[in-house]
């Protein structure tokens, strides 16, 4: 390498020792100011602290603001009825940048510099598999709102556990009698080519196999596509049903090239809300799944039979009817997923209380306290509906929504049942050691 | 799907992809050819350019078309004045060294990456096309804006072309190009040539943008895969050669598109990174690119 003008160079830029000095003191500084010995007193009265790793960057950033949006509701909820154990939670908030690598430097961070009581918050399902390594070797319970089966498959730890949200194997079997009864019996799939994607690939033929129905064909697309119609001559002609699970930004022109190539003379269409939260149904390209069908955790439009509780969660987190943040009808939530924030933090409060939790010393404790769970009753701590928790697993159950888009909105026009989605164990946590 | 349908559907992506390469791509060799300096921020302009579009779009009401106009005059134009202001603040005063400016163009990367998920956020926001006509062949239905970005793109860089070939600020740039120091002993301000290339290398990427976006969407992190490829293109077609520059970009959006209709995307990518591979051991200087000096 030529430095002809010298600018890696440091005697010619002017840097002396003192300045690179002072450079260092106030870099160190800025590092250990925030979230440090800011809490002195007794133990009994210091915040429970949360170390909330979020998706404030990178392809999940759209999940990541509202996560943080439902958990601040969550924990203003609880601190106003008095805590935990008496007790304030406080949340830390780090940016995982929707990267797994990053996403265990950060449970490692939580561990060792913040000490957090608990981890909490993921939802891409990469970053929850590449960082619950980190949160076991640190026996550090860690809780995800993720929705993946990667939990519930007990190929990860006994720290991690997902009592917020359904996982996907279940949500798939509880739906595919619907696809089947309503939708059409010969299935093509099309689904992002990573974890997330490959839960629907692995449990929807089996679950569309017991109802009668089969997949006849299996599209991967790499997660970093921009452009989907030269995958669409492989959707076999005599397809009945487009069962289509996108995630990330391009999402949009994969529904626009979807409606150019068949125009109205299309097969059905079922989906994940996943390719759709944080978007706006009306947005323009979008008319084309007008009468088509989205799974939905928690419907984003109010619906006419919605529960007081449901009302008041909507309320709480700052969403109107139509699912967006109120004041600004751009900005559309996640609410199909970050119900699960709230359900989790509560589902938090009631282990720790269960526990008697005094600090870190008690997380075997909320372990166990945690896997002794067993059902969750709908209500303001649960607002999306009843659940079922099995500790085997680490595994929530709860019940699922079909929506029709009609009228561009979208509407629930069938509910699963708890039952509907329960599988039989894969494996069992609790044998693992603490 | 018939063979032959098939690969005309392949071919007509493989165009599409190729229109707005060649743009992109452009850009980048201008400002290497010119300046020598590899800016590692061009994939950041052309998210500028559809981030603004979208901006510009949904700030005029009216029919759909009225705002995109605005938006493929107005949003190169905001993104050559960033591109201006940053060539003032940071390149000129590094001297344009290329060591340095690599660095400091990872630097503005950044910088304007973030600066877009502060202000803009971190949806993906779609910017409505000027006309949505669906030509209907016999196989499948086909956009008819896609086609007319494959005519728009042809048209800038005749533009383009003759710019550079046919006009006095050519000539300039050209000579800039061939040597700077004889140039600037001959009168001409090396250093204004300089930023107006930039400029110009980020609104050829920010067009290229506002052209796509309303068949993809605005979004922040939008701008890393067409900085790959336009590498790609650059490297193959050889550095600071516009016919270079124009033929790899419709070698590789032809092959991307068809190889991965066929085969696989994955394999699209293997066969196009081999390519590089192969001209950097055979051709250093790319497929139409002189040996340096």
């Amino acid at each position: 390498m030529t430095d002809k003008n010298g600018f890696f160079d440091l005697s010619r830029t002017g840097l002396t020792r003192r300045t690179a000095l002072k450079g260092l003191a106030a870099g160190a500084g800025l590092a250990v100011a925030p979230g440090f010995v800011r809490y002195s007193q007794a133990q009994s009265s210091a915040p429970i602290k949360i170390g909330f790793q979020s998706h404030r960057t990178g392809i999940g950033a759209a999940y990541g603001r509202w996560y943080e949006r439902t958990t601040a509701a969550a924990v203003k909820a609880i601190n106003d009825a008095g805590g935990i154990n008496g007790r304030p939670v406080e949340v830390i908030i780090e940016d995982d940048g929707t990267d797994p690598g990053r996403g265990a430097e950060v449970v490692g961070k939580f561990a060792t510099q913040h000490k957090t009581d608990i981890v909490y918050g993921t939802l891409f399902s990469h970053v929850v598999i590449g960082s619950a390594p980190a949160a076991g070797e640190a026996k550090m319970p860690y809780f995800v709102v993720s929705e993946g089966h990667h939990v519930a498959s007990t190929k990860l730890n006994r720290y991690v556990f997902q009592p917020g949200i359904t996982d996907v194997k279940s949500q798939i079997q509880a739906m595919a009698p619907w696809i089947a009864a309503n939708a059409g019996k010969k299935v093509t799939q099309i689904f992002p080519d990573f974890a997330f994607g490959y839960d629907h690939r692995d449990y929807l033929p089996p679950a569309l196999k017991a109802q009668g129905a089969e997949v006849i064909a299996q599209i991967a697309i790499p997660p970093t596509e921009s452009s989907f119609t030269k995958y669409f001559p492989q959707i076999p002609a005599e397809t009945e049903v487009i069962y289509h699970v996108m995630v990330g930004p391009a999402v949009l022109t994969f529904v626009k090239e979807l409606g150019e190539f068949y125009g109205s003379n299309r097969p059905q269409l079922f989906g994940f809300i996943d390719s759709l939260e944080a978007t706006d149904i009306n947005s323009p390209g979008l008319e084309f799944l007008d009468g088509s069908h989205f799974w939905e955790g928690s419907p984003r439009y109010a619906q006419p039979d919605d529960s007081a509780a449901q009302k008041a969660y909507r309320a709480a987190v700052g969403i109107d009817d139509n699912g967006a943040a109120v004041g600004d009808p751009k900005d559309v939530s996640t609410a199909a997923h970050m119900f699960g924030c709230w359900e989790t933090l509560y589902v938090v409060k009631k282990a720790m209380e269960d526990a008697g939790y005094k600090g870190p010393e008690d997380r075997a404790k909320l372990v166990e306290a945690t896997e002794a769970l067993t059902e969750f009753a709908e209500g303001p701590e649960h607002p999306q509906g009843p659940k079922t928790f099995n500790g085997k697993i680490h595994q929530c159950f709860g019940i699922q929504n079909i929506s029709k888009v009609e009228g561009g909105r979208l509407n629930v026009v069938h509910k699963t049942k708890i039952e509907d989605g329960l599988y039989e164990p894969e494996g069992d946590y609790t044998t693992q050691a603490l | 799907m018939a063979f032959g349908p098939h690969l005309l559907l392949a071919a007509l992506e493989g165009l599409v992809t190729a229109a707005v390469l060649a743009l992109t791509a452009l850009g980048l060799s201008l400002v290497f050819g010119v300046m020598r300096v590899v800016n590692v921020a061009h994939g950041e302009f052309f998210m500028l350019g559809a981030v603004l579009a979208w901006a510009i779009s949904t700030a005029i009401s009216g029919h759909a078309a009225l705002g995109f106009l605005a938006a493929l005059v107005l949003a190169p134009l905001i993104v050559g004045l960033i591109a201006l202001v940053a060539e003032r603040l940071v390149l000129r005063r590094l001297n344009y060294n290329p060591e340095a400016t690599i660095v400091a163009t990872i630097g503005m990367l950044y910088i304007i990456q973030q600066l877009a998920l502060t202000f803009y956020g971190p949806e993906a926001r779609p910017v409505e096309p000027p006309f949505s006509y669906r030509i209907l062949l016999p196989w499948f239905g086909y956009s008819g804006y896609k086609l007319s970005i494959i005519a728009a793109s042809a048209l800038l860089l005749v533009a383009t072309w003759f710019v550079l070939t046919r006009t006095k600020i050519g000539l300039v740039m050209r000579a800039t190009q061939y040597d700077s120091e004889t140039a600037q002993a001959f009168g001409i301000p090396v250093d204004r040539v300089y930023a107006g290339v930039f400029a110009l290398g980020a609104m050829l990427a920010a067009v290229a943008a506002v052209l796509i976006v309303p068949i993809s969407q605005a979004h922040y992190l939008m701008g890393q895969d067409p900085l790959l490829l336009s590498f790609i293109v650059v490297i193959i077609g050889g550095l600071g050669s516009l016919r270079g520059t124009v033929v790899a970009a419709v070698l590789i959006g032809l092959s991307d598109g068809i190889i991965s209709v066929f085969f696989s995307p994955t394999l699209a990518k293997i066969i196009a990174t081999l390519l590089v591979a192969m001209v950097l051991v055979f051709r250093p200087q790319g497929l139409f690119g002189t040996a340096s000096r």
